[in-house]
């Protein structure tokens, strides 16, 4: 296919290198350097989409992050990537895309009934339709909306592109790389600054490029593209195209997003397709310079009506052209820049302007060019429906309303120019106040309120002299602030034309008996009568109107339409723009994926992974690996086609009756020494720590200030002070903090420290009848009898030449030990554990099993220690010391904490002793009672019981005490049953606690 | 993100500490007489100001110090920080 619309030498586009895509199926050509915008408009594509209400036609409308209509699905090493802007996507090999929000395909789009009944759509018609009846919205609405609605479709697939984060320290951070940008970025290098210059585009230097000006006696072109290589030769200079700043956040924190890969066919390998900056400032300088504003006439949403500046664009920078016979509708200078660009290159366009008689020199030059020039004239309405075929257009009164000697024109493209709008995301984000200009007709920043400046026409500033000036000026006394050095640079001399002033007209008035559909926003389809009927309909903050309409709420967030809504409602209001206001700018300031914003931490990198040192051993044991925070522990050890219950229920029982080993190295420590080591424990834990002896364990509760038990666990006295004290997994990181906060801040006199040193222990806990022949052969030297090592008590031993520590305590209720080895020898210990306990029916045990053994002793944990029990609560209270203070105690005398019929825990069998209760039922009085039904307790963790072989919970129930015996129903209401169960005390097995002592 | 002077290391960003409620808040004395009222002011009433506020934080992924900052609440910025047993 040939290029209808690629002229032959303009442009920066490498014509050596020809790359073919394809678009709506059918394959095309352009050149490298092209976006797939350019090279759709020089095959003649001007149809590619269709717009979100409506389903009017849709082209293209800019060149860069502004643009409101062309999204296109986009195709790249099969994956699927929705709402691509055509206008920055850069053309690859291969590259396929597809339009977005047409059905059966853009050029024959059902959807688009809607623009004939558009009169039934207009601004808050969901809101006023979908009310009611109310039943219609579940099965009706929400699934018609839910089709409807949107652009692009999210692929499903996994993502296999990889993004990742970095942080970054600068002292300054220039955004943009247009004059202003370069200007100041230069000055700052020159004093030692370091320097990160972030430009959006692939290619550096903004408005530059595509400007007829001379810098010190070179084209701006060339001026770039020195300042360009000598700053990436400067080792304190960052420079960065194809990045986005787009969020200015807290102490000078800017975001930016870097495109790696997005314009290659394929990532390379070990190479991210995009990388999020977290960049710390000490200065951000905002040179993110302005996007032109729209005119507003009939029908100005057709397909070849485009901004004046992004047809100059595709002219200069892609060798394209927007049209061959076009119309440029302007109200200042910049049009005309436009047209001398289409005049130059053989094409004889049309201007239109708003003014009555302006001059100046790029007007008297069209002028001398012989270029049509009709003043006081305007584009009254587009006329074609897929692409423009001719514009009406008027003279216009001097007083703006009256429109006379309506003709037709032929034109094949409408270029329209309603000034500049300065790009002020940064500045607002960063909670600088703007102000509006008079003279501009658009927002400026003000007072800045963190370290940002802003530089160029993003300020307001539109000529170049000035521009450079001052941002040479702002880098130089910015990075001299910084670094203390100064090297100045001396202003080079600019050549640029003069500009004359524009003229403050926006909206064309409808001519007599014609309604045309005059847009604000392109992408959102909000006409001026959308917003005319919400001003009508009450609606007043420029922030309700945005809900109301959508007006700047697309993806592209009103870059074009913002000022132009603010015109129109100040008009009907009678208010001037200021008083109106601007909605909150947000970042991100364009479209970030969701994938750079979740980096590296997807799958099992969202978390770390914490291993014991025994965890290979398991993995070879075909262990079951459960998560329990972030360690993976073993939750059984399969044998043959053994499932979950089997299982843990084996492991249980051979604890019960002969002996297993557990796999306690998650436990968190915390190594406790000084002279007031012991104090601190008392005024931590409820129970008394003053007359613990060296050599002995003691199991306490902690709890919070406001007398719920925090956590739980048994702490040992090594030496005369030292002690080693254990948490449960969940809470050891908690427990550290709220032990440093009392000894920090609340009493720094206590000498004491405290470390963790869960990561420096292994832990085995050795539990069963025959735990004691296996501690036997593991310490052969050492007196192990109860009397040797009695209950709660603490030895040192040597395990086959390694240290250990010896703790004689139980979680499982039966005669158990701990024994602890530096984390290295982990594996050794537990190789020899397994190897010395072979002759007593040794088995591994996971946490499924660890968990069956405590619930049927009635030893609580995690899920009855759940932030919402007392001491009481968990028949603790013989632990809660009557003598001493501690943490919390002053809140147990609250009214709800010594109610008669407080909660506790309690055991729950079933009456058929077989149905196992799912954990969180609710226990009632009434199984068939009215809902909802008065809940008095719920089942916190439920177990089979190997002992008696039949299901067993946990509950906290009300009135627990007097429970006992009574007959009541467990109800799952997300498992729909019903259950009948008796009452039981919480210790089902073992109640004296004889076997523990033995 | 916040940018937070750490007394004891230095300039930091916020993802290194954790927040720790209100500085300003006394506990009473250990086996000293409460009222309720002065128990239940302390360990549930505290004051959402808008604007400085003088808070705990601590430098949880650095030196595991408590400090104090004294912290505008609707702006964010940070016009002092504290070790722990230094007073405003």
């Amino acid at each position: 296919m040939s290029q209808n619309y690629r002229l032959d030498n303009n442009g920066l586009i490498n014509r050596d290198k020809k790359i073919s895509f394809k678009f709506n199926g059918k394959n095309y050509f352009g050149y490298e350097g092209d976006t797939l915008a350019s090279a759709l408009i020089a095959n003649g594509i001007h149809l590619v989409g269709r717009s979100f209400k409506y389903h009017r036609p849709r082209g293209f409308f800019g060149a860069g992050v502004d643009e409101p209509y062309a999204m296109v699905q986009l195709i790249r090493n099969n994956e699927s990537i929705p709402n691509v802007r055509a206008t920055e996507q850069e053309l690859f090999e291969g590259l396929e895309a597809k339009s977005v929000n047409c059905w059966p395909n853009v050029n024959f789009d059902i959807g688009a009934i809607n623009n004939f009944l558009n009169k039934f759509f207009p601004a808050g018609f969901y809101y006023k339709t979908f009310m009611w009846p109310r039943s219609f919205w579940y099965k009706v609405y929400e699934p018609i909306i839910r089709k409807t609605a949107g652009f692009g479709v999210v692929s499903t697939n996994h993502d296999q592109e990889r993004y990742e984060h970095k942080y970054e320290y600068c002292d300054l951070l220039v955004a943009g790389s247009g004059p202003s940008g370069l200007a100041s970025a230069y000055a700052a290098a020159q004093n030692g600054a370091r320097v990160i210059l972030a430009e959006d585009k692939p290619r550096f230097g903004g408005s530059l490029l595509t400007s007829e000006v001379s810098i010190g006696n070179q084209s701006g072109q060339e001026w770039v593209k020195n300042i360009i290589s000598e700053l990436k030769s400067m080792p304190n200079v960052t420079v960065k195209n194809r990045s986005q700043v787009f969020g200015y956040y807290d102490h000078n924190m800017l975001v930016m997003s870097e495109r790696i890969s997005d314009h290659l066919p394929k990532t390379k390998k070990y190479t991210p397709k995009q990388r999020l900056w977290y960049i710390r400032a000490k200065e951000a300088l905002i040179s993110s310079g302005s996007i032109e504003r729209p005119l507003v006439f009939g029908n100005n949403d057709t397909p070849g009506v485009m901004l004046s500046s992004a047809a100059k664009e595709y002219l200069k920078i892609y060798g394209v052209l927007a049209g061959k016979k076009p119309l440029v509708f302007t109200n200042n200078d910049s049009g005309y820049e436009t047209a001398i660009e289409f005049k130059k290159n053989g094409i004889d366009p049309v201007i239109l302007d708003t003014r009555k008689d302006p001059s100046s020199e790029i007007v008297n030059e069209a002028k001398s060019l012989n270029i049509d020039i009709k003043f006081s004239y305007v584009v009254v309405a587009a006329k074609g429906y897929k692409k423009v075929k001719s514009a009406d257009i008027a003279k216009i009164s001097d007083d703006k309303k009256q429109l006379s000697q309506i003709e037709n024109i032929n034109c094949d493209c409408i270029c329209v120019s309603g000034f500049w709008t300065p790009t002020i995301h940064l500045a607002s984000q960063s909670g600088n106040k703007t102000k509006f200009n008079e003279d501009i007709d658009a927002f400026i920043p003000g007072q800045s309120k963190q370290n940002e400046t802003v530089l160029g026409s993003a300020k307001g500033i539109f000529t170049l002299e000035e521009t450079l000036k001052n941002s040479f000026e702002k880098g130089n006394e910015l990075s001299k602030k910084i670094t203390n050095k100064e090297n100045k640079i001396s202003l080079p001399s600019v050549v640029e034309k003069k500009y004359t002033n524009h003229d403050k007209f926006w909206c064309v008035p409808l001519p007599e008996g014609k309604n045309y559909k005059r847009f604000l926003d392109f992408q959102n389809d909000v006409a001026v009568t959308d917003v005319e009927l919400a001003l009508r309909e009450g609606y007043r903050s420029i922030e309700h109107v945005k809900r109301y309409t959508t007006l700047g709420m697309a993806t592209d967030q009103g870059k074009t339409s913002n000022l132009n809504g603010l015109q129109l409602v100040s008009d009907v209001e009678n208010k001037v723009v200021p008083q109106v206001g601007h909605t909150t700018f947000r970042p991100p300031y364009t479209p970030v994926s969701i994938g750079a914003i979740v980096g590296r931490e997807i799958g099992k990198h969202s978390k770390p992974t914490r291993k014991s040192p025994m965890h290979s051993w398991h993995e070879k044991n075909n262990a079951v690996f459960v998560d329990a925070g972030v360690w993976l522990r073993p939750r059984y050890y399969k044998q043959g086609n053994e499932n979950l219950f089997e299982g843990s229920k084996r492991e249980a029982k051979n604890v019960r009756q002969n002996v297993g080993v557990c796999d306690v190295t998650t436990l968190g420590k915390i190594d406790i020494k000084g002279p007031d080591a012991a104090e601190l424990l008392n005024r931590v834990y409820t129970n008394a720590w003053l007359k613990l002896p060296v050599g002995k364990a003691r199991y306490g509760a902690m709890l919070r200030e406001d007398g719920i038990v925090m956590d739980d666990g048994t702490t040992t006295r090594i030496s005369e002070n030292h002690y080693h004290m254990t948490t449960t997994t969940a809470q050891a990181a908690n427990v550290l903090s709220h032990l440093e906060y009392y000894l920090q801040l609340v009493w720094p006199e206590l000498n004491v420290n405290v470390v963790s040193t869960t990561e420096q222990w292994a832990g085995a806990a050795i539990a069963g009848p025959k735990s004691r022949d296996v501690l036997q052969k593991l310490f052969p030297d050492l007196n192990v009898s109860s009397e040797g090592l009695p209950f709660m008590g603490y030895i040192k031993g040597n395990l086959f030449g390694v240290n250990a520590r010896i703790y004689r305590i139980s979680f499982s209720g039966e005669l158990a030990y701990e024994v602890n080895v530096e984390s290295d020898n982990g594996n050794f210990m537990w190789e020899k554990i397994m190897e010395v306990g072979k002759e007593f029916n040794i088995q591994p045990y996971g946490t499924e099993a660890l968990s069956t053994l405590r619930i049927e002793m009635g030893h609580v944990a995690g899920s009855e220690l759940d932030g919402r029990t007392i001491p009481y609560d968990n028949s603790l209270e013989g632990l809660v010391s009557k003598k001493k203070d501690f943490i919390g105690k002053r809140s147990l005398n609250k009214t709800a904490y010594i109610a008669q019929d407080r909660q506790k825990v309690v055991g729950v069998v079933p009456l058929d002793k077989k149905t196992s209760i799912p954990e969180g039922s609710y226990l009632v009085k009434d199984a068939n009672a009215k809902l909802p039904n008065p809940k008095l307790g719920h089942v916190s963790a439920s177990c089979w019981s190997v002992e008696y072989d039949n299901p067993f919970s946990l509950a906290i129930l009300k009135d627990g005490k007097n429970m006992i015996g009574k007959k009541l129903f467990a109800l799952s209401p997300v498992k729909n049953i019903s259950i009948p169960v008796e009452i039981v005390s919480s210790h089902y097995v073992d109640p004296k606690g004889e076997r523990v002592r033995s | 993100m916040l940018h937070i002077k750490c007394p004891h290391c230095g300039l930091r960003s916020q993802n290194e500490f954790s927040y720790g409620g209100d500085a300003t808040v006394k506990r009473p004395e250990l086996n000293k007489e409460v009222s309720d009222q002065d128990w239940d002011n302390f360990v549930y009433l505290r004051k959402s100001p808008r604007g400085k506020h003088l808070e705990l934080w601590q430098h949880i992924s650095g030196c595991r110090q408590w400090i104090k900052v004294e912290r505008d609440t609707l702006t964010h910025e940070i016009f002092k920080t504290l070790k722990a047993n230094e007073e405003i």
